[in-house]
């Protein structure tokens, strides 16, 4: 395990998003209980646990995406710079430009992939012309790290690329609405090792301006990429530290178990 | 590890080469399957062959007529005594007025011909010709005033008898209880046809023609029932897709899922289920009755292709939000997701992704719904868009959809039920020309899913 990164950095940094006493139900079924977390601006923030225990479900309140699930039902306060995103008042449309989001499976639309990555901007009006979106595309294209791959066919369709291809456009495609904070889920599931590095050497360079939360399997990939680490068990929130700390010194056995292996 | 790898071993050990019994068995089930199959489909292929080679054989003779040529000489001192051209005056001449004319031309034909019959009456004789002869030429006459004193040569429609004797259909032993034509008429026409005077070819105006009435067979054509059709497709065209579409897409991604919307979800799925007729006889009370006759909306009428159409549109949204939300399910939810992650509202993700990836769909769903509302009759016989409704073409885009008029099946309907076996076989006629119609839009269909078809 020497390639963990987990001693460097003390995360010292402003809270970006805070949670308090969140319950997630769908229907009947309890999926998240009492969580309270605290996630830092300019920080990968890692949610590792077994499968099912509800990382998906705790991710996808933060930008409101469960709002498209009829059943699905949130309680407790989650702020963003203090603004409580489950306000009457807040638009969730709005609130998604600020918290994007890279889903597990590349889901770039059928079109091409300058369209792919200008849909946002133009959605929310970014380009006043046609020059300011180019500058746009090709902004976010080099942040995605994969401008000098698709620079010669940018009116290709995006679903002909490669599955790492895929993951790094759609990464591209939701940093170029400039958000503050972009939540990924398994982004490297689909993704061959070479692919992965790409992206998690991308994670690293967005910490930079963003506040990021990403869901993973790979132990390896939490302890690379994140300077925090939240371990999930059975939609319960059993640690929450710095990185090192969880993997070196975990507090809690269940978090023993599950980054030895014994549970998963 | 577990009791099992200690036991005796499940299956024996043989060699590859063996095919075992229970092998064998389940070989000959799915060759039985395979077998039932392929008789299902031949069966099926079978009755497709027996049902086009049936409507071919019948229909095909609905497109050629029997023609008989006649020089007329169009006398002035019968169709203008005053000589002045005066076109009331000429309008004034009734077509019986002409009768004499045709007598003697067809006399006058005999004679050149050197034709022997016992036939000399100029009313027997006219039983040769269609009597749409003399409305023929006096619709000539009347458009054309300058070749009145001149001989003009028409090409009028035979009898439908005559018609029936060229085609097979009438043979001189039916003609014996037959007061409209007699075998004598027959030898006269077999030496006509020696001489050229009769022949049979290529009849545009049962395509383009309007009905006729009862005695005239000869003369009904499908042309102006066509319009009628056109003009209800265009109805149903413009109101069920917009509100199909629409209903739709709210169902689909806007609408709770509650009591109330899965109420409408089995409505729907059970309005495509009612029987057509009861959409026509709603049809009737409502749009003719309430809004044409109480509240007194003068385009609802009976027999108007707009009432028609929007019967035919109650009819056909069921079957569009159907397909509408086959093809909206069918769009991944990946995309959704996508579009909504970036930041676009519920309407802009529905309008800028969904629809355009489900509009293979919706249009697959439109032409078919489309196609069965073409060939729908039994509302349409209710609210009276029956046969011989309307003898010309609506004289404007307007009148066509309020004027009387009949539409394709329904006319066909009409012709089969008549009494006179001449019409039977435009019935088989008019049947190919729908066909060829729902064949037409079925392929457009086809060709449209093919062009937009994309992957994701
Ligand atoms: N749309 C849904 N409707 C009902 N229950 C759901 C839904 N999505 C998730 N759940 C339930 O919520 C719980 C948490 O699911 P979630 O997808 O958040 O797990 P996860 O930690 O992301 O698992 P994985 O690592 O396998 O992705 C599970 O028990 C799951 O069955
Ligand atoms: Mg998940």
């Amino acid at each position: 395990m020497d390639d963990l990164r987990y001693m460097e950095m003390p995360v010292d940094q402003d809270t970006k998003i805070s949670a308090s006493n969140v319950q997630i139900y769908y229907g009947d079924n309890q999926a998240i209980k009492d969580v309270n977390v605290e996630i830092a601006d300019k920080t990968v923030t890692a949610f590792i646990g077994p499968s099912g225990c509800g990382k998906s479900t705790f991710l996808r309140c933060l930008n409101r995406m469960n709002d498209t699930i009829d059943i699905c039902r949130v309680e407790g306060t989650i702020k963003i710079d203090g603004d409580d995103i489950y306000d009457n008042a807040v638009d969730p449309v709005q609130l998604r430009a600020k918290v994007g989001m890279v889903f597990q499976k590349p889901n770039p639309f059928p079109k091409s992939i300058y369209d792919n990555v200008a849909y946002g901007p133009k959605v929310h009006g970014l380009a006043k012309s046609k020059a300011d979106l180019d500058v746009i595309v090709e902004k976010a294209l080099r942040r995605g790290a994969i401008w000098d791959e698709v620079k010669d066919r940018l009116h290709a369709p995006g679903t002909g690329l490669s599955g790492g291809q895929q993951q790094r456009l759609c990464i591209a495609r939701a940093v170029a609405t400039e958000p503050e904070v972009l939540l990924m889920d398994e982004p490297c599931s689909a993704l061959d090792p070479i692919a992965t590095a790409q992206v998690e050497e991308l994670i690293d360079e967005l910490r930079q301006s963003y506040s990021l939360v990403i869901v993973t399997h790979s132990m390896q990939q939490a302890a690379r990429v994140s300077q925090r680490t939240a371990f999930f068990h059975l939609g319960n929130l059993v640690e929450f530290g710095d990185t090192s700390q969880i993997f070196t010194n975990p507090q809690d056995s269940r978090t023993e178990s599950y980054i030895t292996g014994r549970i998963g | 590890m577990t009791d099992a790898s200690n036991a005796a071993p499940l299956r024996e050990k043989k060699s590859l080469l063996v095919v075992d019994a229970r092998t064998k068995k389940r070989n000959a089930a799915e060759a039985r399957f395979k077998m039932y199959g392929i008789i299902a489909i031949t069966l099926g292929l079978l009755f497709l062959a027996v049902l086009l080679t049936t409507i071919i054989s019948r229909g095909t003779g609905a497109f050629t007529q029997t023609f008989i040529s006649v020089p007329v000489e169009l006398r002035e001192d019968k169709l203008d005594k005053k000589g002045n051209r005066n076109l009331e005056d000429i309008k004034k001449v009734s077509t019986f007025g002409y009768n004499p004319l045709l007598g003697d031309a067809l006399s006058a034909v005999i004679a050149e011909g050197g034709f022997t019959t016992e036939i000399t009456k100029s009313k027997e004789l006219r039983k040769l010709l269609s009597s749409s002869a003399v409305g023929q030429m006096r619709a000539y006459v009347i458009e054309n005033t300058d070749q009145i004193g001149q001989t003009v040569t028409f090409d009028f429609f035979a009898s439908s008898r005559v018609d029936g004797y060229i085609k097979g259909r009438v043979t001189r032993e039916d003609l014996a209880r037959d007061k409209n034509l007699s075998a004598e008429h027959l030898d006269l026409v077999d030496q006509m046809i020696e001489a050229g005077v009769v022949r049979k070819k290529f009849n545009p105006s049962f395509i383009f023609g309007a009905d006729a009435s009862e005695s005239r067979p000869e003369q009904a054509g499908l042309g102006v029932s066509m319009l009628g059709s056109l003009f209800m497709m265009l109805v149903v065209l413009f109101l069920a897709l917009p509100i199909g579409v629409a209903a739709s897409i709210y169902l689909e991604e806007f609408a709770p899922k509650n009591r109330l919307t899965d109420l409408i979800e089995v409505n729907i799925s059970n309005l495509a289920a009612v029987p057509s007729i009861v959409f026509g006889i709603l049809g009737l009370a409502f749009f003719i009755q309430f809004c044409g006759g109480y509240l007194g909306i003068a385009a609802m009428k009976a027999s108007a292709p707009l009432v028609g159409g929007l019967v035919l549109t109650l009819m056909t949204l069921p079957t569009i939000i159907i397909s509408t939300r086959a093809a909206l399910k069918a769009v991944p939810p990946s995309i959704r997701d996508a579009a909504l992650g970036v930041g676009a509202s519920k309407m802009q993700t529905v309008f800028h992704h969904v629809l355009p990836l489900a509009a293979p769909g919706i249009l697959t769903g439109t032409i078919i719904g489309l196609a069965q509302a073409l060939g729908e009759t039994a509302p349409l016989l209710l609210i009276g868009m029956v046969g011989y409704i309307a003898s010309n073409y609506p004289d404007s885009v307007l009148s066509g959809f309020t004027d009387p008029n009949s539409a394709m099946p329904a006319q066909i309907f009409e012709w089969a039920k008549r009494a006179d076996p001449a019409f039977y076989e435009r019935a088989w006629g008019g049947i190919i020309i729908l066909l060829v119609f729902l064949m037409t839009m079925n392929i457009i269909a086809i060709l449209l899913r093919r062009r937009f078809e994309r992957r994701w």
